[in-house]
């Protein structure tokens, strides 16, 4: 895959700035980065554009990353589209819930580029 | 089994688990190297602080304070930004900073990563203010320097089950 059009939720601005700069260290060529300030702008951006990746908070007002995930999926909206979510929660609870949710990769904060690289590359060439 | 800390708190309140937390998120965030320091911070007039609250099998704060200088350049070096003053933007870095530290030191502890959570950030700016906890369970407090510059992080607990 060459051109990644990506969706990164987070309610911080400059966490969402430091994703897609980290992303673009990892070799990643973002074609689009759609932003997101909460789950419900997420799942609205994703109901009209097309994403390859989706990047994603947990702990957010409004609507909290897991909830975004399970309605990502009960909505069926992105399909096929891995989801990695980048949370400052690290304990093996968080990481299950996630992935029960339906995450397929985990990065906790604070993060490298080069951790970055390692866990999203893999989905992105599998996808 | 219901998790309890009441056993350990000298162990979640290890001084180290904060300076480790800072070191990390400094260094792998904002590619600074701090070091903690004795002495008190100098107090500017306009100063940044953001706090964190915990919730679960502890409960209170993680609470982060700069002078208005320190919070510039940290904010300046998490975005490549240069910035006059602080904006929206200030901010809101100095938030995740401090939501980062929170969840870097509660890691550092098992059952404080499982069974405790972060609220969102809140940060307040101003000039003349003192936060004050009345009778903590207890309070770990330490003060960074990275260049000229030098910043204030308090863990307040005033419950631990």
């Amino acid at each position: 895959m060459s051109e990644i059009r990506t969706l990164i939720v987070d309610d911080s601005s400059v966490m969402r700035k430091i994703v897609e700069r980290a992303l673009r260290q990892a070799g990643l060529d973002l074609a689009a980065v759609h932003e997101a300030g909460s789950g419900s702008e997420g799942l609205e951006l994703l109901k009209a554009e097309s994403v390859d990746l989706i990047l994603s908070d947990i702990n957010m007002p409004a609507m909290d990353g897991l909830e975004f995930l399970r309605q990502i999926r009960a909505q069926n909206l992105a399909p096929g589209v891995p989801v990695v979510m980048i949370t400052t929660e690290s304990s093996e609870e968080h990481v299950r819930q996630a992935i029960q949710a339906g995450a397929q990769g985990y990065i906790r904060k604070p993060f490298t580029a080069e951790q970055v690289k390692e866990r999203v590359l893999p989905l992105v060439h599998a996808a | 089994m219901a998790v309890s800390l009441r056993e350990s708190v000298q162990r979640v309140s290890d001084p180290r688990n904060l300076d480790a937390s800072v070191e990390e998120v400094f260094r792998l965030m904002l590619g600074i190297e701090c070091r903690g320091d004795a002495g008190p911070a100098a107090r500017e007039q306009e100063s940044v602080t953001a706090v964190v609250g915990f919730g679960g099998v502890l409960s209170g704060a993680c609470v982060f304070r700069s002078g208005a200088k320190a919070a510039l350049r940290i904010a300046a070096q998490m975005t490549g930004m240069e910035f006059a003053g602080i904006d929206d933007t200030v901010k809101d870095g100095i938030g995740e900073i401090c939501n980062m530290l929170a969840g870097a030191w509660k890691g550092k502890v098992p059952e404080l990563a499982a069974n405790c959570g972060l609220s969102v950030p809140a940060v307040i700016t101003g000039r003349d203010y003192n936060l004050h906890v009345q009778a903590p369970e207890f309070q770990v407090h330490r003060v960074y320097r990275f260049g000229e510059e030098a910043f204030e992080v308090t863990i307040v607990c005033d419950g631990l089950q």
